[in-house]
């Protein structure tokens, strides 16, 4: 053991070194690492240079962290009115059939009655290709359907959402959702945030520095669903009665089918209109939504056209004359700043479901910074007194177990820059926790060392004995360790999960450096110093 | 130069004795806790309760914590709790569960409105009524995942006996630890669920390492009658210990006095913890081998008159 061959001391040293420069990005802020990596030369090879550094959590930098959750009921609300869209758009393309009573709405799902049977034939195989297989990376092409068609007596058809299919539809809800937060976020102008998804419906957004998340909450809270709809001749038939915008209180009859959608924009812009000077938004559409917009414009000249925002009529113009180059503009009593909002709805898109928050956490800049400075003091000091009682206890020893330790602690701080792991309050606990027991892996071997040399043997053997005898127990208790750590990992979330990360990598370099470094600066002292005996 | 030496190197303090004392004393304790866990009961935080906490520091650096709780009562949202963190004029206010997942922002608006002229705001958490049910459940599956992993561990690596004994061990570890937190107050939230994982992975590390010496003994003398190997193993790993323990603390103390205010809580929990695993490491895991009948190589092992009773095998 005690024999260490060159190239095994320079592979050492040089995994070591590796190791440790990849914590040095680490201890800059991001300009600076940006102004370094720009300053090389061309010709140098930049993936030398460790690029990645720790990311410190909102409880060290201070920010924002909102835990949104897709309102189920509201999903379903919306996957049922778009069903009885489909539905009524199978009815009209089959030949205008009507069902009696309309179509209703029943939970999770909707009904209607067609007494004629010969119509019910012609018109249930195209409602059944409404249903679609479910398909995704887990289930492959066996997930079954997202509706359920089944056909009651007296002539009633039933269609309602299958329990796979709500599922699949919140999944994809989800990512939909993720995308237009991003988009509502990064049009707003703030620096880096995070989205993650979170389990089955939620969506963690974290974003630093900002301190007064209401502003991010109420436009998160907003759907934002543009429909363009006619607005209806009387309160009665296909209509919905739609709160006003204008006139509060009242109530409009809008009919029920859309005409175009805010989904086909490509664009919308504040503007102010030419000759009142009101703020507006001019939008423009896609081809889809052009040709819809068109078509639905021409064959209501004359007629009003209800613009529904969230179920709210933000205005209803008259239309003069056909609309056929996709673009318009919505008028409504707009502020400046509300006309800027709805623009940057509008571009990120609408949310697929009503997101509520069921979480919020805010770190003020203040305890973010207190934070770091207490965490990095009591490093230090339990740096010190470690290494003080190291030495003072093993002499030599000791000082080799306390570089050990500077490496552990280096090695740990290299890999969290690798993983771009984030560092938290807990984590700064964890590593002066892992100050503490690291020297344990050291003190085993030593205190066995010892016992051996007492019981007779020569410093070698003793040296070789301590080692082996050391090593099964070392891998016992931080096997221990280790499985209780990874359940916190798995179990935790934010801080506890930091917490976490910093004790399995604190386990894991423990035992790779109290049985590499350890042993080799023994076996160099000793093949140096040749001692008669033991120095402690 | 002379070296610091906290342990002698050849000890043979019979620990195995003490277990008179020790196990009424952490039968007693461990019943004590229980007692108080519900009665008196934890301090738990948001994460467990749900509701809103705000921490807020006057601008004037100190605080009136009469006049918070006043105004703070005064929003109609309940009893709020309200009490003063450090120096510096820092109060941690907390406001109970509001129905419904809106109900928290509505505490809110009312406590910038109210604070926000003479107080800043450090933080601020809320948790709605869905999350802190998913953290309670997830905290105690965690707690009692990592009890049941590591008695797996162990009944793999060690024989049935030094498994049960370090099982028996870790329980009275986190029992006691739940008694630190009712006694002192000390606010329960996730974090907590992690000092107390923590502390299991702590507890089971000591153990296991007088146990590892136990086994080793074991096979290198047959014979020998329980309480004498137990107090053997003890001693020999004793010097290692009394090291181990040391450095842990002295760490863990840098950290409650520097660490500053949010994590004194867990970390003066991790320094009690680290006391409580070492006594019980010794004290209360491997004497409780004694009881479980330690067997050794088919003999079951006699204790010596000396040493305390030790139920007969029934052979």
């Amino acid at each position: 053991m005690l024999r260490f061959s060159r190239t095994k001391i320079v592979t050492t040293l040089a995994v070591i070194l590796i190791g440790l420069s990849l914590a040095v990005p680490s201890f800059f802020s991001a300009e600076q690492r940006a102004g370094f990596m720009a300053s090389l030369p061309s010709w140098f090879p930049s993936w030398i240079v460790p690029q990645r550094a720790i990311v410190l959590g909102l409880d060290l930098q201070g920010g924002s962290q909102l835990l949104l959750e897709v309102d189920q009921n509201d999903l379903a609300k919306s996957l049922t009115t778009a069903l009885r869209d489909d539905v009524r758009r199978v009815l009209r393309e089959a030949g205008g059939v009507t069902p009696e009573g309309g179509i209703q709405i029943i939970p999770r799902g909707v009904q209607l009655r067609i007494a004629n049977e010969a119509a019910r034939a012609k018109v249930l195989p195209k409602l059944r290709e409404l249903s679609q297989p479910i398909s995704n990376a887990l289930v492959g092409q066996g997930g079954g359907q997202t509706l359920n068609i089944t056909e009651k007596p007296e002539g009633v058809i039933q269609i309602t959402l299958t329990d796979a299919g709500l599922t699949d539809r919140t999944r994809r809800a989800v990512t939909q959702a993720i995308e237009v937060i991003r988009r509502r976020i990064d049009f707003g102008g703030t620096k880096e945030p995070s989205i993650q998804q979170q389990g089955a419906d939620r969506i963690l957004v974290q974003v630093p520095g900002l301190q007064d998340p209401q502003k991010l909450e109420d436009q998160l809270g907003k759907t934002a669903k543009l429909e363009f709809r006619m607005l209806a001749d009387s309160p009665s038939g296909d209509v919905d009665l739609l709160p006003s915008k204008d006139e509060k209180g009242a109530r409009v009859p809008v009919e029920r089918r859309v005409m175009a959608s805010g989904a086909d924009l490509t664009d919308a812009q504040p503007a102010f209109d030419h000759q009142t000077q009101e703020p507006m938004v001019s939008f423009k559409f896609n081809l889809k939504g052009a040709q819809s917009f068109g078509q639905a414009t021409s064959e209501n000249v004359g007629r009003r056209m209800a613009i529904v925002l969230d179920n709210e009529v933000v205005s209803a113009p008259r239309i003069n004359t056909p609309i056929t180059g996709g673009s318009g503009q919505i008028t409504g009593n707009f502020t400046v700043a509300q006309a800027n909002e709805l623009s940057i709805l509008l571009r990120a898109g609408a949310l697929p479901a009503k997101l509520t928050v069921v979480e919020r956490r805010v770190v003020g800049p203040g305890l973010g910074s207190d934070s770091i400075q207490a965490g990095k003091y009591a490093t230090l000091v339990a740096g010190a007194l470690v290494i003080a009682f190291m030495f003072a206890t093993y002499g030599v020893f000791g000082f080799f177990a306390n570089i050990a330790l500077i490496v552990h602690v280096g090695l740990i701080l290299g890999l969290m820059s690798v993983l771009e792991a984030t560092m938290t309050l807990p984590g700064i606990a964890g590593i002066v926790l892992t100050i503490g027991t690291a020297v344990d892996s050291n003190v085993l071997i030593y205190e066995r060392v010892r016992e051996e040399v007492r019981a007779g043997r020569s410093i070698v053997s003793a040296l070789q004995a301590g080692f082996d005898k050391a090593f099964a127990t070392i891998i016992d208790s931080n096997s221990t360790m280790a499985i209780a750590a990874l359940i916190l990992f798995f179990l935790g979330s934010g801080p506890v999960k930091g917490f976490a990360v910093v004790f399995i990598l604190g386990i894991l370099t423990t035992v790779i450096t109290a049985v590499t470094l350890t042993r080799m600066m023994i076996a160099l002292w000793y093949n140096m110093a040749r001692p008669k005996t033991l120095p402690f | 130069m002379r070296l610091l030496r906290l342990w002698p190197d050849e000890s043979h303090v019979d620990f195995m004795r003490f277990r008179r004392f020790t196990f009424p004393l952490s039968a007693f304790l461990s019943v004590a806790t229980v007692v108080l866990f519900l009665t008196v009961g934890l301090n738990f935080g948001i994460d467990f309760k749900g509701g809103t906490l705000v921490e807020l520091q006057a601008k004037s650096k100190t605080a009136d914590v009469g006049a918070v709780r006043h105004t703070a009562n005064g929003f109609g949202f309940g009893e709020t709790e309200v009490q003063e963190l450090g120096g510096e004029g820092t109060v941690l206010v907390r406001f109970p569960l509001q129905p419904g997942e809106q109900g928290q922002t509505a505490v809110m608006q009312k406590a910038h409105a109210a604070f926000d002229a003479d107080y800043v705001f450090r933080r601020t958490e809320t948790v709605g009524p869905r999350v802190s049910g998913e953290l309670v459940q997830s905290g105690t599956i965690g707690v009692v995942l990592s009890v049941l992993a590591v008695l797996f561990y162990l009944w793999f690596r060690f024989e049935r006996e030094l498994a049960l004994g370090a099982i028996v061990g870790t329980l009275h570890d986190i029992v006691l630890t739940l008694g630190v937190f009712v006694i002192s107050r000390i606010e329960f939230n996730m974090t907590s669920i992690a000092a107390i994982l923590t502390i299991v992975g702590y507890s089971l590390n000591e153990t296991v390492v007088v146990f590892d010496r136990t086994r080793e003994l074991m096979r290198r003398y047959k014979t020998i009658p329980t309480v004498e190997l137990l107090n053997l193993s003890i001693n020999s790993t004793m010097s290692r210990t009394v090291m181990t323990a040391t450095s842990a603390f002295l760490s863990l103390l840098a950290l409650v006095l520097f660490g500053g205010e949010a994590i004194k809580g867990f970390a003066i929990v991790m320094l009690a913890g680290v006391v409580i695993c070492t006594y019980s490491a010794i004290f209360v895991s491997t004497p409780v081998l004694i009881y479980l009948g330690l067997m050794l190589s088919g003999v079951k092992a006699q204790g010596r008159p000396a040493g305390g009773r030790v139920p007969q095998a029934a052979e």
